[in-house]
């Protein structure tokens, strides 16, 4: 478990960094940031890359900012960093409990959630968050700046839209208005792995009808999306038990589990049942 | 020395029930401040000028003929020194194993490197050494090994396959049978029958193995470092194998990180190493991968059941039959067939069975080798008897506890010898009152209480159960072990013993056990263990054997310094031995009065070899002590756990668990009670998360420590430790038994009971590891 021999890049500049990676994309060229799961890959000589350009020493890459409605998160932002005081209102509370089901505090700490996003993996907290909440990812490169929506960016099993040469520079979330209520739920075999089935509901309540739902699935297909059949049966109707049910049992009609075994949708369905739950505030089990 | 017989005086120690001054008190562990400090001496600590890394290239196929292997790529790489195939190392023969009374295992045995076929993903096949770790590894990368493929055998129940021409992968079938097993059936009132399995598992130690060889060409000594649990035996095989001298072949023991049964056999990589050093006159240092780890270190537990049990209409058993398959994997390790043998040795437990029939078959397939892992063939029958008890409880009506309590040996029964034996040794169940502690256990727990709490849970829709396991273990394996005391002459206190330490505290035990004896400070005691070079004998740390053994030994041979230091003294104080004892590393008058002292040290001094006094005789204030057993110590115990399903999920949280462990005597209660917990972790495991799975062709799938997964503090329950000493063992002076598998042992069985009782489906879990996705499927099912 000695990875294979690479050249490895210190860039001093954010721009050094672009003009190496699009010197060295076309060779293999990766970025490297937290490498909570690059270099792991790297040590069971499963990933390769032949250059790896290290961005941990480029100042300012590690900002968590909040203006226009938006929560801008920069590409070494560790996981860890995000806390409930990141960004005031629903939306703090949300990215803090989703966190805390992030793998363990070593990996926490070092791991970064840009590089979640672009690793990509169908059971990922990150990408699940962005996914539901209609994020958008700053991809950046000697070519200038291009933001790509959540649906477009996820394109598959550790697949996503960007090109080689661009870098991952920030994920941003709009913020949710005082009010939204939230639920996160997940089943991982231990504390800290991978989800086997994650769901996270945002819903929007308007005199005590919902007036906008978000129902987001993870770990079930080959990447995270959300869950419109559900989403359009909550819309202008009052949360209750048996419509938050419901909701659920329709959302798991509709997935495509990525795996064999048969009694994935139900765990799904499960998963998805106690976010609602969570977020109407109605006990189910 | 000679004539100096282990005869306590009067004031001397006796062990009485109860702590002692040093024994029987949870003391700290004199072996931590290295550990705390991150002084510690792990295999990959080690470090010789000049040393070479080897790397292993695997076999990637489960079976097949092996038609080429081509290493000139990697004969060029940079950094390389040498290449091996099978070819350079045709000269050491196959890896041997420990002699039992099952015969005809030798063709099955695995050579260094694979001959003509590989037969299990991770098979050395051939070996890089280079001037750097990561060299060779890229070196080895390069290595082309061309491999027609062969069906697999995948599936021990099915028929055997071939292993080699002449041989099928059936090498034996472990028979044992006593009393009229057809007639117990034949006059039953009532016939259970089950088909169990226990999945693939073992120990997992978080320290992966290492062996770091050195020939020492100026004392003509091959060296071995990084060595773990059975040194002496592993010594006279690398130098029968490499054809030196024994006294030629030194091991040495650093810390060990874990060693469960899997460290410390001999493997492949430990005598290639050991041939490199030798043969390229440069030190050699291996460090196994956890990858590698995951394929090429002793797997376990694998087998199904066959069983049925024949009972009277009170539920009393009359015979149990049992057909088991066990799944060997792709060679006979060095353990051959103990693991098959003590699962059918050992299979009934603590209850009274007037017949026995068991059929072990002793099959190989293409996966990793087994062998033992703590609890070994106890882990697995103990599912196995206690899943048929629960099922036979089930069948007549009888509660689960009171259907153990109809069967269980009864104190006034003890000894209770079965027409039986396991590892070699009659089965003779020396000491106990198992209904006693059943009782001590249900007490502690609360289970009556219990019962009508988790019965209002369930009524609010919980799905909440408790479970139960009684088991017996075994320990203290003989023939022999000995102690070496010495006090120097500035007082010191010095054991050297043939046991090892996979650091579980046998330094701390062995201490207080000698302090015990001879009046002492423990904590300044040095204990000498896993060398080779210090004392020419030693049978190591395995079946929970050290305290049983090597305490034994020291206890007998502190007492014999005791007297010859207390003998004297009395010459010189001109007092009787009798008036005299030690305190503190001072003689002195035993009845406390006033008056002359000598010291440890002022003795030991007077019997230097330059002390005239000594002409004629041995010098030293010294004894060595062997401690000889022809029967084992049965420890024994009961599991209690409480447990809740998440009926939307299939997890399962384990609420409460306690574990009850007779262990004769408690050395050291804190060590005791790390022992079972940990053993318990373990046991949690195996019962709820791990499982070496392969695909169809024989691929492992649990590679990784993701894929793998050993239970983290987050996973553990509440565990309570009930130690009992209701039964010391009459085997041996300090009346213990070993403490190091309790707490492993029923902890399958245990979790299999409590998930019944939670889906109020008796029979349900006929297999370990509990999944989710299956107690999902239950759950969906109509029941």
């Amino acid at each position: 478990m000695k990875p294979p021999p690479f050249h490895y890049h210190a860039p001093r500049t954010e721009a050094e960094a672009l003009a190496l990676l699009a010197e060295l994309a076309p060779e293999e060229g990766r970025i490297l940031a937290g490498g909570q799961s690059l270099v792991p890959a790297m040590a069971l000589r499963v990933a390769r890359p032949s250059h790896l350009i290290d961005i941990n020493g480029l100042p300012g890459l590690d900002r968590l900012e909040v203006g226009d409605g938006q929560l801008r998160v920069g590409p070494l932002v560790r996981h860890a960093m995000i806390r409930r005081e990141s960004v005031p209102g629903p939306l703090g509370a949300l990215l803090d409990k989703v966190r805390g089901h992030i793998a363990h505090l070593p990996i926490r700490t070092r791991g970064t959630v840009c590089g979640s996003l672009a690793n990509a993996d169908p059971a990922s907290e990150w990408c699940l968050v962005a996914a539901t909440l209609g994020g958008a990812m700053l991809a950046r490169s000697m070519r200038g700046d291009r933001m790509i929506a959540a649906e477009d960016f996820f394109q598959g099993f550790m697949t996503t839209a960007l090109e080689p040469d661009e870098l991952l520079a920030g994920l941003h979330l709009p913020v949710l208005p005082e009010g939204t209520r939230w639920g996160f739920h997940e089943f991982s075999r231990r504390a800290g792995d991978y989800a086997q089935a994650a769901s996270l509901a945002v819903l929007e309540m308007r005199a005590g009808t919902i007036a906008a739902a978000r129902i987001g699935i993870g770990a079930v297909e080959d990447r995270p999306r959300r869950l419109p059949e559900a989403e359009a049966l909550l819309t202008n109707r009052a949360p209750t038990a048996d419509l938050l049910r419901q909701a659920a049992a329709e959302a798991r009609a509709t997935l495509l589990p990525t795996d064999d075994d048969p009694t994935r949708p139900a765990l799904a369905e499960t998963v998805i049942r106690r976010a609602l739950a969570d977020a109407a505030g109605i006990e189910l089990p | 020395m000679d004539g100096l017989s282990p005869r306590p005086g009067e004031d001397a120690p006796a062990l009485a029930a109860g702590p002692g001054r040093v024994v029987g008190r949870p003391v700290t562990r004199i072996e931590d401040l290295p550990l705390v400090r991150g002084e510690g001496l792990f295999a990959a600590d080690v470090n010789f000028p000049r040393q070479l890394h080897m790397r292993v290239v695997r076999a990637e196929i489960a079976h097949g003929r092996i038609v080429s292997v081509d290493a000139e790529a990697a004969r060029a790489m940079p950094g390389v020194v040498a290449v091996w195939t099978a070819a350079d190392v045709a000269d050491i023969p196959l890896i041997p194993f420990r002699a039992t009374k099952v015969r005809g295992l030798e063709p099955y045995c695995q050579p260094v490197l694979a001959r003509d076929r590989v037969r299990y993903v991770g098979e050395p096949v051939a070996v890089v050494f280079a001037d750097d770790a990561y060299r060779a590894e890229d070196a080895a990368e390069t290595v082309m090994v061309e491999l027609e493929e062969l069906p697999v055998v995948l599936d021990a129940a099915a028929p055997p396959g071939e292993f080699a021409p002449g041989h099928d992968t059936e090498p034996t079938v472990v028979r044992k049978e006593y009393g009229d097993i057809d007639a117990a059936f034949r006059s039953a009132h009532a016939v259970v029958e089950l088909e169990l399995s226990v999945g693939r598992h073992s120990g997992v130690p978080l320290e992966t193995r290492g062996a770091i060889a050195r020939y020492d060409a100026a004392h003509d000594v091959l060296e071995l470092h990084g060595t773990a649990k059975k040194q002496h035996w592993n010594r006279d095989e690398i130098a029968r194998l490499l054809g030196r001298p024994p006294q030629g072949v030194h091991l040495f023991e650093g810390h060990v990180g874990g060693g469960f049964g899997v460290r410390g056999e001999l493997y492949p990589e430990d005598l290639l190493v050991c041939a490199a050093a030798l043969r390229l006159r440069r030190p050699v240092k291996w460090i196994e991968d956890r990858r590698e780890h995951l394929v090429a270190t002793n797997h376990s537990r694998q087998q199904s059941h066959r069983i049925r049990a024949a009972v009277d209409a009170e539920g009393r058993l009359l015979g149990i039959d049992d057909a088991f398959f066990h799944d060997q994997g792709a060679y006979v390790r060095t353990h051959g067939a103990r693991v098959a043998d003590l699962a059918a040795g050992m299979l009934p437990g603590p209850y009274r069975l007037p017949a026995y029939r068991v059929a072990g078959h002793f099959r190989l397939t293409n996966k990793t080798p087994a062998a033992t892992y703590r609890a070994p063939g106890r882990y697995e029958t103990t599912f196995v008897r206690e899943r048929l008890m629960d099922a036979i409880a089930a069948r007549l009506g009888i509660d689960p506890v009171e259907i153990r309590r109809r069967n269980l040996v009864a104190a006034a029964e003890m000894p209770h010898a079965r027409p039986l034996d396991a590892l070699g040794t009659d089965v003779v169940l020396d000491s106990g009152d198992y209904e006693g502690l059943l009782d001590k256990a249900l007490a502690r727990f609360g289970w009556d209480a219990m019962q009508q709490e988790l019965a209002a849970r369930r009524a609010a829709g919980e799905c909440v159960g408790a479970g139960l396991a009684f088991f017996v273990e075994k320990s203290g394996l003989g023939p022999s072990d000995g102690v070496r005391v010495t006090v120097d002459a500035t007082g010191a206190v010095e054991v050297v013993s043939g046991a090892a330490s996979v650091g579980q505290g046998v330094e701390t035990a062995l201490a207080q056990i000698c302090a015990e004896a001879l009046g002492v400070d423990y904590s300044r005691i040095r204990v000498v263990r896993g060398r080779t070079d210090r004392i020419e004998f030693g049978n190591g740390a395995h079946a929970s054997r050290v305290t049983v053994m090597s305490g034994s030994a020291t206890w007998q041979a502190a007492l014999a310094v005791r007297e010859m230091a207390l003998e004297c003294a009395a010459q010189l104080l001109q007092l009787s031995p009798a008036e005299l004892t030690i305190r503190e590393g001072v003689v002195t008058r035993a009845d406390g009065l006033a008056g002359p002292s000598l010291t440890l040290a002022e003795i030991a001094r007077g019997r230097g070899p330059n002390s005239p006094a000594m002409r004629g005789q041995t010098p030293g204030l010294t004894a060595e002590r062997w401690f000889w057993s022809d029967h084992m110590a049965y420890p024994y115990g009961v599991h209690l756990a409480q447990i809740r399903i998440d009926a939307g999920t299939g997890g399962v949280t384990v609420e409460r668990y306690l574990v009850a462990n007779d262990i004769g005597r408690a050395i050291n209660p804190m060590l005791v009670e790390g022992q079972i917990v940990g053993g318990l972790a373990q046991g949690l495991g195996g019962a709820l998360l791990e499982e070496f799975r392969y695909d169809p062709s024989g691929q492992p799938l649990s590679t990784t420590l993701a894929d793998y997964l050993i239970p983290t503090i987050a996973e553990m329950p509440e565990v309570d430790v009930l130690i009992a000493e209701d039964a010391p063992s009459p085997l041996n002076p300090l009346g213990v038994k070993g403490a190091g598998e309790g707490g492993t042992n029923g902890a399958g069985a245990c979790i299999a009971s409590a998930v019944d009782d939670a889906l109020r489906r008796p029979g349900a879990i006929t297999s370990l590891p509990v999944l989710p996705a299956h107690l999902r499927a239950l759950l969906t099912e109509a029941p």
